[in-house]
């Protein structure tokens, strides 16, 4: 909007000067009176609009420079310092040493690998879920609105929460996943009972979930898929309702099969939803520290271990600030790789 | 007359119901839970209702409201101002960044927007250094803080991580406002100020709805900020208190149980009451 009125300034004063923009800015520069005395309202009225926007978003403003990107700062120098204990961090004496630590610590690599799992199966897992129910849902049922409701009701409530529910679901012996297992594996046993041979598949099955080190990272990702799929279901959903009808009929008329027309003419338009909610869980896979912590405290085991646990552990529990700041810095570091190109294809697309 | 089509329907609302008993499990075998006593939970399969009435108890729930009680209340003091407080930010951020027009407003915007997606561990140590620092206890009059100086902290954390959020969803809700209106009343002389107050914030309820519960939402169910901010057990909000309550009776799940839907209970009741708000603020997560 700048640069075409320009010119157009200048011929309004063209009487007195034939050389507008430039000899504007430069007045601009040296007499701002002066300069807005002599330049049209509208360029006046543009020039306090920046003015009179800065109390409007200056105070918040402020607030996210200090909180946000002035503590990640600082938390990058703490990261240098090698400060631990109980005393002060000392700025003097920075070194790279706590990055390169991270390198030789076994526990790292494995809270590192962990949250990788952690970051792409519930994703994933939290997406195909999603997109299903949002796909049935979108087919004109009565008690849509209940449906949904209940569909997303795990997500209002808290980590705190949903992880004392799921430790009784999957308490070995009295909990719910297990006794549903009994209750199945037991019919199976009984039909494979007239084979003579007895399977034993009820007790095969039923696991102590969140104890035994191979199933505890999954058991994680299944209730915290149980939470965020709602998630996913509604914003697919609304992607679906941004489809015209028109496409469907087409595919319809043209003979595709209902899995055919959904595979090649639906879900490649709901990019933009997958992305924005795959972006959205996987800032919430980093935050899952709530999650775990009330399960495990700050001892999930190897198997489970995941940077932001991990980062609490060495920094409160430990004491050993610079390095937790530098497992902080790798979480900060992961956070970014997602959400930089998301932004700048938001920006791209004319989103921001 | 049941043709396919009918089965397929039927079918249907088959997959749907069995998704929503698999959302709501493992509420309900918490709530029946609640109500038994341990005998009653351990001997019956979780789903059920206590059996006979020497299952059935309340004790459960009087015992966990006594040791949730302070904690329920502290969250209410400290969640209430900052959720009212962060989506007034928002609301004036997403107004000046959205309905008055400035060359380089991207990219003041594009660092709110990224503040939504920062994992609050890489801000915990210094946050601690920089309360600490503060000291309100220290600098401020007994008086004023009340002996709540780790609620406000705690309070002023959740205003400053929230503006973010807020902004973003405030934004896509004034990027939808008649422009050329609020242009027109520019024109005739009122002020940002005035536009802002007279048109734009009456304007504003329904997202205001949104993210006021949203924000509520979210400030409640937060575990890690209190959990490095508040060490004053008497400033300890509900969420640490339920975590505390689960460590010290590990095998009372009757107890853990009733103390789960106790914390939850305001979220859940907002969410059946605004869940229509939920879902929009969910969905403007983006």
């Amino acid at each position: 909007m700048g640069r075409p009125d320009g010119p157009r300034d200048g011929e309004s004063t063209a009487g007195t000067r034939t050389d507008g923009g430039v000899a504007d800015e430069t007045a601009a520069g040296d007499l701002p009176d002066a300069a807005a005395g002599a330049a049209s309202p509208l360029a006046r009225l543009r020039r306090s609009e920046f003015v009179q926007s800065i109390p409007f978003w200056g105070p918040p403003g402020l607030l996210v420079l200090v909180f946000v990107y002035g503590a990640v700062g600082w938390n990058f120098l703490i990261s240098l310092t090698g400060w631990q204990g109980l005393g002060q961090p000392e700025y003097g004496d920075l070194s790279l040493g706590a990055y390169r630590r991270l390198f030789e610590d076994p526990s790292f690599a494995a809270a590192f690998r962990n949250t990788a799992v952690l970051l792409l199966l519930f994703t994933v897992l939290s997406l195909l879920l999603g997109l299903a129910l949002a796909i049935l849902i979108d087919r004109d049922i009565r008690f849509e609105n209940t449906i949904r409701t209940v569909y997303l009701l795990p997500m209002s409530l808290s980590f705190v929460v949903t992880a004392i529910f799921w430790r009784w679901m999957y308490n070995p012996v009295d909990g719910l996943i297990n006794e549903a297992i009994r209750g199945v594996g037991g019919a199976v046993d009984a039909v494979v009972f007239w084979t003579a041979v007895d399977f034993g598949v009820a007790d095969a099955l039923t696991q102590a979930w969140i104890s035994d080190p191979r199933f505890k990272l999954y058991a994680i990702i299944f209730a915290l898929m149980w939470q965020f799929s709602g998630y996913c279901m509604v914003v697919y959903l609304a992607g679906l309702r941004a489809i015209p009808t028109a496409q469907y009929e087409a595919a319809r008329i043209d003979g595709a099969s209902a899995v055919r027309m959904y595979l090649r003419v639906i879900v490649p338009q709901l990019r933009a939803s997958t992305m924005s909610a795959a972006v959205v869980l996987m800032v919430f896979a980093l935050k899952a520290f709530d999650f775990l912590f009330v399960l495990f405290g700050v001892n999930p085991g190897e198997s489970a271990d995941i940077l932001s646990v991990m980062m609490y552990r060495v920094a409160f529990d430990r004491r050993q600030w610079a390095y937790g700041a530098a497992i902080a810095m790798v979480l900060f570091a992961m956070a970014l790789s997602v959400i930089g190109p998301y932004l700048y294809l938001q920006h791209r697309r004319g989103d921001l | 007359m049941t043709g396919p089509v009918d089965r397929r329907r039927a079918a249907l609302y088959v997959v749907l119901l069995a998704m929503v008993a698999f959302y709501l499990a493992p509420l309900e075998a918490g709530l029946v839970t609640a109500f038994k006593t341990e005998t009653g939970f351990l001997r019956t399969t979780p789903f059920v209702p206590p059996l006979g009435a020497e299952q059935f108890t309340v004790d459960a729930w009087r015992t966990a409201f006594g040791r949730l009680r302070q904690g329920l209340l502290n969250s209410v003091l400290m969640a209430v101002p900052a959720t009212v407080l962060s989506a007034l930010f928002g609301s004036l951020a997403a107004y000046g960044l959205t309905n008055l027009e400035w060359r380089g407003q991207v990219g003041v915007l594009v660092l709110f927007v990224a503040g939504v997606f920062l994992p609050y561990q890489s801000v915990l140590v210094p946050l601690t250094q920089f309360w600490s620092a503060v000291d309100l206890a220290g600098r401020v009059p007994l008086a004023v803080v009340g002996g709540n100086e780790g609620l406000i902290q705690l309070s002023i954390t959740h205003i400053a991580y929230g503006v973010p959020i807020c902004t973003v969803l405030f934004r896509s809700y004034y990027a939808t406002l008649d422009e050329e209106m609020l242009e027109a009343a520019r024109l005739d002389g009122a002020s940002a100020l005035t536009v802002y107050r007279r048109i734009v914030l009456p304007l504003s309820v329904p997202i205001f709805a949104v993210t006021l519960i949203y924000q509520f939402t979210n400030i409640w169910n937060d575990l890690l900020f209190a959990l490095v901010l508040v060490n004053d057990p008497s400033n300890q909000v509900v969420t640490v208190a339920l975590n505390e309550l689960q460590g010290s009776f590990v095998n009372q799940y009757n107890l853990q149980m009733a103390g789960a839907f106790i914390a939850a209970l305001p979220t859940l009741v907002v969410y059946v009451l605004f869940g229509e708000q939920f879902a929009k603020g969910v969905a403007g997560e983006t």
